[in-house]
This record gives C-alpha cells, structure tokens and sequence, in this order.
C-alpha cells in the first residue's frame, strides 16, 4: 500500500526530510563503525577519521566561497564524504593522505561536476581509488596490535585459512571502518528501520556475489568460506553505504535491482579472477557510470499507456 | 599582419590543436609522461605537418578530388617514415620512449586535417608555415601538459628533480587518469584566460566601432528595430 499516494487539496502536510537530515542520519549510522575503528586502531584512526572530514569540509566551502556560491556545508554531506573516506583508509597513513584524498574527493568529483546532486562517481569511492592508485604502498599496509600482515581477504585469496569469527567482530587487520561486519550492520539495520535507505541495491549486490561466489569461487558451497568471502574487505561497507549513495544510484525500483545485480557480478569477478584480492569500489565506481543508461530503459511506462495492442 | 606570422599565431594561440580543437587526443593522452616525451612528439609531429602541408599545396592542382584522402595518406606516411628513420638512427632514447606512437603520426587528425583544410586550398608557403604553427601549437601543449604530470607524477622537471626528496610522488599522474586530469585542467585554464581577454576586447569594439548603419545591421530584425 505504500505505492499509493495520497492526493487531497492544499494545506499539506510537510514531512522533515530534507538533504541535511538525511545525511544526519547517515552520519549517525555510520558512527558504530567508526567507533570500533577507533577501538580498534587507537588514537591513530580518530585522527584519520577528523582530517579527511575536516579537509572535505574545509574544501566545500573555501571552493563556494571563491566561486560566489550558497555554502552548502550545513547539509552535512561533505562531512559524510570525509567520514566515508576515511573510514576506507588504513589507520597507519600519514596526515596528509585523508587531507588530499578529501580534496580530491570534494573539488574533482563533486564540485567540478556542478556540486551535491550532480556529480557521477561516488566522491569518497573515487578519492579511494585515486589514492589507492597513488600510493600503492601506503594504502595497502594494514597493521593490527602492531603487526603488519596481509587482510584477511588477502589470506583467503592466496588460500589459507581464516577466522570468519573474528572477521564477523571485526577483530583483523583492514581499513578503518570495513573490519566488524557486526557494526557496520548495525548502521545499516537503523539506516532500514529510518527508510534512508532500502534492501533492493544491497541485497542484490550480496546476493548476487554470492551465488556468484558459489559458481566460480572454486569451494562450491562451503559455508565458511562464501562467509568469510561476505565478511572480509570493505564489501558490506560498500553495499550498505556507497552503493545506495543517493546520487549515484538509479532512481527506479527496477533499475536499482539491476544495479545492484552489476554490482554483485562485477565484485565477484574483481575479487576472484582479478589479481588484487579486493575490487568492490572498482565496482561501484564502475557501475556508477552505467547509472543514467539504467535509468533510461527503467523509466516506467505512464499510466494509460502500454498494454496489449488490439 | 602579414601571412606567415598571422599562420603561426594562428596555430599556437588562437587555434591551438590540443587546448581549442581538440585534435590528436590519442598521443596527446598517451606520450605526455613526461616534458621530454611531450617536447619529443611534439617536435615529431611539427616536422611532418610542415613538410606534408607544403608537399600536399604544392601537389593540390594535381591531386584529383575524388582520391584526395589516400594520396593525402600517401605523402603523410612517406615523411612519418622518413622522421622514424631519422629518430631511430640520431635519437634512439627518443625512438623508444616513443615507441608505436611515431607510426601512429600518419593518421593524426591534426596532420589530415590541415591538409584538407588549408593545404589543399592555399599556397605552399602559407601552408608551411601553417603547418610549423599548428606543429609549435601542438608541442607547446604535449609539453605542458607533460611538464605538469612530470612534476607531479615524478617530481622532476626534463628528468632533473625538482621536488624535495620528501615529496612523495602522486603516480596517478604518470598514468592514463592523469592525463584527462591535467588536460582538463590545462584547458580550463587557457578558457578562463582567454574569455578574460576576449571579453576586454569586445568593450573596445563596441565604444569605437559599429554605429549602427551599416547594411548588415539592416538584416538582422533586432538592426531593423533600431534603424
């Protein structure tokens, strides 16, 4: 029933939903994640995690003001970008890598693009990307209780063994924000109950990855292993928050099913035949890009037409 | 001005191939690297403009229309031989840091294009020097633009440093990512100068040249208000 609008004449009633409260509410969901991160990481990830927001907003609005235009900071969206951002980055980097990436992220991919609303790739995704292309090394050294090894989607890809235990709390080596599933599905458990967002583009993407993690990933289906594949790298992270990004994503129900099956096929296929052992922000990035094709063959058809022809 | 400066301003400013037609994306894109391979394709290809531009004015009268593509082609391809030769034996470095892009000169949109817009049409000596504009116009901005990703991307300058040693070099830029980046950016740049200019420009025409009596003026319907 809640495909029915409700049509009456004027005075109507006015709902609160507006960019800034939306992006509140992100913001809040976001916060069990982080707060493990800092947990986790220590002091180290807190001051990562201000830097990169503090730089997104800073740039926001030093660009609008050079440029004679309304400050938007107060809708709190670059602030989400820097706390995305950094909750993508490994707690080890130096200072001025969340600083420059939440440059980039705010003035190339939002600003330049015209602003919130217009722009065509995730900006916290794609500071990822570019920092990760950037900085190889630094980007991809993740240390935990002071030792550095690989993740453990990287032990799974070169075939040992891993806790899915301690990948589910999040107690492994990562970035910031990606480590404890059971954090970030909090978020997204009050991001659901608050109807930000909805099930479609991220149930889709996992379900998806995992049937296709099942076909081609080599175990059939181990249990263990299709949990540990959820569970490890920034995937939850990203199907939850950066793929159901409201301006890189389809408008229409269909289309966001779509998308999110893309983005299912495109995560197992980086993951598994690709050579690094994490892909879904190439995917999302990617799949941003097929975003207006989407939207053009889902447009639903106008009541009265369509049908059987006689 | 007289013809052959006019051409050369023509080809580095005003119609510049890299920064205002946009032609020849594929090297452009694909060699800047560096400032030493921009300077290098650059140079390359103004030599082959010029000598094709005036090769192609001198054979205008003769070249049927129909076959013009193929023998335009034909001239192009003997002097980009000519040019790999001439790098493969004096500049080797050059040879193979520039690798299948020399080859690939032959279908340059740049070189095709002026031949069929102002070599096919103009005298031999207006066309070289058409062609030695639009060759200096395109090496100005493979050079910037390999400068820019250089610096960045390496942190030196012609392959000396530039950059203190604990500047750590965005390599982003060195790759294919860095190249739409710098050359958007280049261009923005070059816009905003230049609609800065032209603007400056207008102000003067307007205070000191038409009055609004002219006969062109009587054609268009907002002239026919005034008048």
């Amino acid at each position: 029933m809640g495909e029915l609008f409700h049509v009456s004449s004027n005075p109507h009633i006015r709902a609160s939903h507006t960019t800034g409260r939306i992006m509140m509410t992100v913001l809040i969901a976001l916060m069990p994640a982080a707060i493990f991160g800092i947990f986790n990481f220590g002091a180290a990830a807190l001051i990562t995690i201000l830097l990169s927001m503090a730089s997104c907003v800073a740039t926001e609005y030093i660009y609008e003001k050079l440029m004679h235009k309304k400050i938007t900071i107060s809708d709190c969206s670059a602030a989400v970008t820097g706390l995305l951002l950094a909750l993508n980055l490994p707690a080890t980097v130096p200072w001025w890598i969340p600083v420059l990436g939440g440059i980039f992220a705010i003035l190339i991919v939002k600003q330049l693009f015209g602003g919130l609303g217009q722009n065509f790739m995730n900006p916290a995704l794609t500071a990822r990307c570019f920092l990760l292309i950037s900085f190889t090394g630094r980007m991809t050294t993740f240390t935990y209780d002071g030792i550095t090894g690989a993740t453990p989607l990287g032990l799974l890809k070169s075939g040992e063994s891993v806790d899915v235990l301690s990948m589910f709390f999040g107690t492994t080596g990562g970035a910031i924000g990606e480590t404890s599933t059971l954090a970030i599905l909090i978020g997204a458990a009050f991001l659901l109950w608050k109807k930000v967002i909805s099930l479609r583009i991220p149930g889709m993407h996992l379900g998806v990855f995992a049937i296709f993690v099942i076909l081609f990933g080599g175990h059939g289906f181990d249990l263990s292993y299709l949990a540990a594949q959820l569970c490890g790298g920034g995937l939850m992270l990203a199907a939850f928050f950066m793929a159901t990004d409201y301006v890189t994503s389809p408008i229409t129900k269909k289309g966001q099913l779509i998308y999110g099956g893309i983005l299912g096929i495109l995560t197992g296929l980086f993951r598994i035949f690709g050579n690094s052992a994490e892909g879904v922000s190439y995917a999302i990035i990617f799949s941003n890009l097929l975003v207006p094709l989407i939207d053009r063959v889902t447009i639903p058809k106008a009541f009265g037409k369509g049908g059987e022809k006689h | 001005m007289n013809k052959p400066m006019e051409r050369l301003y023509n080809g580095i400013i005003k119609e510049n191939p890299t920064f205002v037609l946009m032609l020849g994306m594929c090297p452009t894109l694909a060699v800047t690297t560096s400032a030493m391979n921009g300077l290098g394709m650059g140079l390359t290809t103004m030599v082959i403009l010029a000598m094709s531009n005036m090769m192609i004015s001198m054979l205008r009268k003769i070249i049927p229309d129909g076959v013009r593509m193929p023998a335009f082609i034909v001239v192009v391809a003997s002097f980009v031989t000519i040019v790999q030769f001439l790098l493969q034996a004096y500049l080797p470095f050059l040879y193979d840091s520039l690798g299948i892009y020399i080859p690939l000169i032959v279908v340059n949109c740049i070189i095709l294009g002026r031949a069929e817009a102002y070599a096919s049409k103009n005298p031999p000596v207006a066309s070289l020097f058409d062609g030695i504009g639009m060759g200096l116009g395109f090496t100005v901005g493979l050079t910037s633009i390999g400068l820019v990703r250089e610096l960045i991307g390496a942190g030196t300058v012609f392959g000396a440093q530039i950059m203190p040693s604990s500047y750590e070099p965005v390599t982003i830029f060195i790759l294919a990512p860095g190249a739409f980046l710098v050359l958007s950016m280049l261009t923005a740049a070059q816009n905003k100068i230049k609609m800065k200019a032209a603007q400056k420009g207008k102000e003067i025409k307007i205070g000191s040249g038409c009055t609004g009596t002219c006969s062109s003026c009587s054609s268009c319907p907002s002239g026919k208000k005034t008048s």
